[in-house]
């Protein structure tokens, strides 16, 4: 059996991370494409099309490897380590958010060699509660906003909104991005709406905020507009692009994820610059976790595969994911009474 | 935060070999029994991973031949005669009955062809069981194909079928002519005889009449008796056009009717407006689907020479990722050549390529030491002249050949003996239609490339061989008509 050999690496340039100090300078570069509506339009419509049953035919046939013994026990603890483990209720108290945080800390009550998740992901006004669960875990504090999930407000509550979980502690935003505008071409609007929260992720002790750009993708509807978006969010600064918000019909899939895991390896071939994935809503079991990381190793590889550069955007699949684990640590199935509810 | 990062390694993943219980020896199916040669004479089955001795077959001879024509002979009375609602009834027997063991054929596939066991799972077994599905359905419904208002079948079917795709090709001739009324007598490829075999034992759990099925396990000298013999009507081959032009000159001058599926160097082309990632994809599956042994393989990739870089460099990335090996390992890609001669013939021409000046490329890829491996390979700087533009290799060798208009494409594409199949990439729909038309091959594929069904006709142009295969067209070569 052949290892998988290293992806080529990109050409020439270093990589940077998306967001690291040198990331702006490599983006300057390309400030032509977008110094105008117009450019922008064009290089946005200039990339390569999507073929639609192609790209699914693909990310169904890495659906079908076959992950087992080792390499399943490696899987399930790397994908455990990338969850943010999120909740987005209305109902969300700070009780609730408090135990969701001592699960991310120690997932598994009973094993505690299970890794730790890497954030835990809440409204804005439940970030300060998650922070000082967290502590000094290392657990990252993830908060949706700028309206999230439609996004539809004027930029000056956004923003307020984006400051305001900066300042409770949130060490990562996931904004939303305006379909609408995106959808009705007005592709600089959005651009620098992006650009203007990314601003706003800035602290004042001259660290920032990660900044993850949601697309809502059941909503931008087809691949090329996917394509059209990742670019755009990449070239405005985002630190992650994410499938969807988890609230609409058609959330993370394995093509378009895809996809989009195809357009930061080309953003990195172009620019050097390292953008990460997180696909949201609607993976909910062990198997279809590992899906996505063979889809993560045999499209962008080793680069990607940790919690800095991929991500799960997922409330029920930590546990499918322990639960899988005591199996194959016991040999038997436990069952939903062996994991915690949170 | 953590850094968890390390080598994602699949641990192996065995397909279990227990679901196949192979004898020590198979007989040749002759009127519905399993019979030794007439002079007792025997070959060997390798699995060609390992070079394993798999099973001892007969060696069908002569007499043998003799045998199994009169038997279709004497089973054409009656089968032609049945209802074709009856005909139906057996062939949808025989496609459950497949469906039902198709884990178990998968992996005997894989085992005596060589090929993934994931090809042979997802693609080879549900096309066999396709193929008699659709073909069932048309046995009741000759009158109505637009062949005259009672097309009657032509008699004795003598098949003789190639090693790339054992069982999926004794389902494209045996389904058709059964289908059509007709009895046959199959000869399948000499070092992939046991899914044919198999094949047998499932006709005889379907209940089919005696006779009506006959396997003749052998090599060419088999071959060339029984598509000699004069109590054969039909001809059917899929092969080398070599043989199949041995083949036209012994059946020219009698009554036989023939079909010829036969070699190709099919040409992917791909636009500088093609959806790449997608493209690459089908470059992929189009010349290392099944180790490159396919007919219609996509051989030639002719690119538009303003994206060739972009192209080149994405697909040498994705070849970097395929899995050569075991072919029973439910996540290898590439499995092994199918025989010690063709991986000679594969290594003399990619020799003569090199030598020739066009530059080689091939991941960095660890082959298993026994067996029969090739490297996914490609040539880069290949020209029309250059033998590996020409000649088909039959293995996972690309030649990348450069264009710069639509007309240019065309022309390079059609410039070959060949003519079983093409491909275009562009997202232009207009673009596609003006190129289908004037490419001279038997399948154009638009955006995608070896996608294969039984109510498409198949079948090529020039030396790719006459007659064509599945859909309603494959009826007219089991056909009485003019």
């Amino acid at each position: 059996m052949s290892p998988l050999s290293p992806l080529t690496a990109p050409s020439g340039l270093p990589t940077v991370p998306a967001h690291g100090p040198d990331a702006a300078a490599r983006l300057a570069t390309l400030a032509d494409v977008t110094a105008s509506d117009a450019a922008l339009r064009r290089f946005l419509h200039g990339l390569p099309g999507v073929d639609a049953v192609g790209l699914e035919a693909r990310a169904a046939m890495l659906g079908t490897r076959s992950i087992k013994t080792t390499a399943k026990a490696f899987a399930i603890d790397l994908a455990i380590s990338m969850i943010d483990l999120t909740t987005l209720e209305g109902a969300d108290t700070p009780g609730k958010v408090r135990s969701l945080c001592a699960k991310g800390v120690s997932p598994d009550p009973t094993d505690r060699s299970a890794p730790k998740v890497a954030a835990i992901c809440v409204y804005p006004d439940m970030a300060r509660i998650a922070k000082d669960a967290l502590g000094d875990s290392g657990i990252h504090v993830a908060s949706v906003a700028t309206a999230f999930p439609a996004g539809r407000a004027a930029r000056s509550v956004k923003l307020a909104d984006v400051a305001d979980a900066v300042a409770a502690g949130a060490d990562e935003i996931d904004m939303v991005i305006d379909r609408g505008a995106f959808l009705s071409g007005r592709y600089m609007e959005v651009f620098e709406e992006i650009r203007a929260v990314k601003q706003a992720c800035a602290r004042p002790d001259g660290g920032a905020a990660h900044l993850k750009v949601i697309f809502e993708n059941g909503e931008l509807s087809t691949y090329d507009n996917i394509r059209r978006c990742s670019w755009l969010t990449m070239l405005a600064g985002a630190d992650f692009i994410k499938t969807s918000t988890g609230k609409v019909a058609v959330n993370a899939t394995p093509a378009n994820t895809l996809l989009m895991l195809e357009a930061v390896r080309d953003f990195r071939d172009t620019t050097g610059v390292q953008v990460g994935v997180k696909p949201a809503g609607g993976i909910r079991t062990s198997r279809d976790a590992i899906k996505y990381l063979v889809m993560v190793n045999e499209t962008v590889g080793d680069d990607w595969l940790s919690p800095d550069w991929f991500r799960f955007g997922a409330s029920s699949l930590l546990n499918d994911l322990l639960m899988q684990r005591q199996k194959l640590s016991t040999g038997r199935y436990s069952g939903p009474d062996y994991v915690t509810v949170d | 935060m953590d850094k968890m990062s390390s080598v994602f390694e699949y641990a192996p993943a065995p397909e279990s070999r227990a679901v196949v219980d192979l004898a020590p020896s198979y007989g040749l199916f002759v009127d519905g029994e399993f019979r030794e040669a007439a002079d007792g004479r025997v070959f060997k089955s390798l699995s060609p991973s390992s070079e394993e001795v798999l099973a001892e077959v007969a060696q069908a001879g002569a007499a043998d031949v003799d045998a199994a024509v009169r038997a279709a002979r004497t089973a054409f009375t009656g089968w032609s005669a049945l209802p074709g609602t009856e005909r139906a009834k057996y062939l949808f027997r025989i496609a459950r009955i497949i469906q039902e063991r198709s884990r178990e054929l998968a992996v005997l596939e894989s085992l005596d062809n060589g090929k993934p066991i994931r090809e042979s799972r997802d693609v080879d077994l549900p096309l066999v069981a396709a193929h008699f599905f659709y073909y069932a359905g048309w046995a009741d419904k000759l009158q109505h194909a637009g062949f005259g208002a009672d097309p009657r079948p032509l008699g004795v079917a003598a098949q003789v079928i190639p090693w790339n795709f054992p069982l999926l090709m004794l389902a494209w001739k045996v389904a058709p002519a059964l289908a059509c009324g007709n009895t046959v007598v199959l000869k399948p490829a000499e070092t992939t005889p046991l899914s044919a075999l198999f094949f047998a034992d499932i006709c005889r759990q379907a209940g089919l009449p005696k006779g009506v099925v006959n396997i003749l396990t052998g090599d060419g000298e088999t071959g060339a008796a029984l598509v000699g013999h004069d109590g054969v009507d039909k001809v059917a081959f899929t092969g080398s056009t070599e043989v199949g032009k041995a083949i036209a000159r012994t059946v020219a001058g009698t009554r036989k009717k023939v079909t010829l599926e036969l070699g190709g160097k099919a040409a992917n082309i791909v636009f500088d407006d093609a959806p790449v990632d997608q493209a690459v994809e089908g470059i992929v599956n189009g010349i290392f689907f099944n180790q490159g042994h396919v007919c219609c393989a996509g051989s030639r990739l002719l690119v538009q020479e303003s994206v060739r870089d972009e192209v080149l460099d994405a697909l040498k990335r994705r070849m970097s990722t395929l899995r050569v090996g075991d072919p029973l390992d439910k996540n290898t890609d590439i499995g092994a050549i199918n025989s010690a001669e063709q991986l000679a013939r594969i290594t003399e021409l990619t020799a003569a390529g090199e030598a020739e000046g066009a530059e080689r490329w091939a991941p960095a890829c660890e082959l298993p030491s026994a067996g029969y491996w090739f490297a996914p390979t490609l040539f880069t700087g290949v020209t029309q002249a250059h033998r590996i533009a020409r000649e088909e290799i039959f293995g996972p060798v690309l030649s990348v050949l450069t264009f710069r208009t639509p007309a240019e494409a065309v022309e390079k594409a059609n410039n070959t003996p060949y003519g079983l199949s093409a491909g275009i990439w562009t997202e232009k729909g207009s673009r596609i239609l003006w190129m289908a038309d004037r490419l001279r091959a038997g399948v154009v594929w638009a955006n995608t490339f070896n996608k294969f069904d039984p109510t498409s006709p198949f079948g090529g142009y020039k030396e790719s061989g006459y007659g064509r295969e599945g859909g309603r067209h494959g009826l007219e070569a089991y056909l009485d008509v003019v």
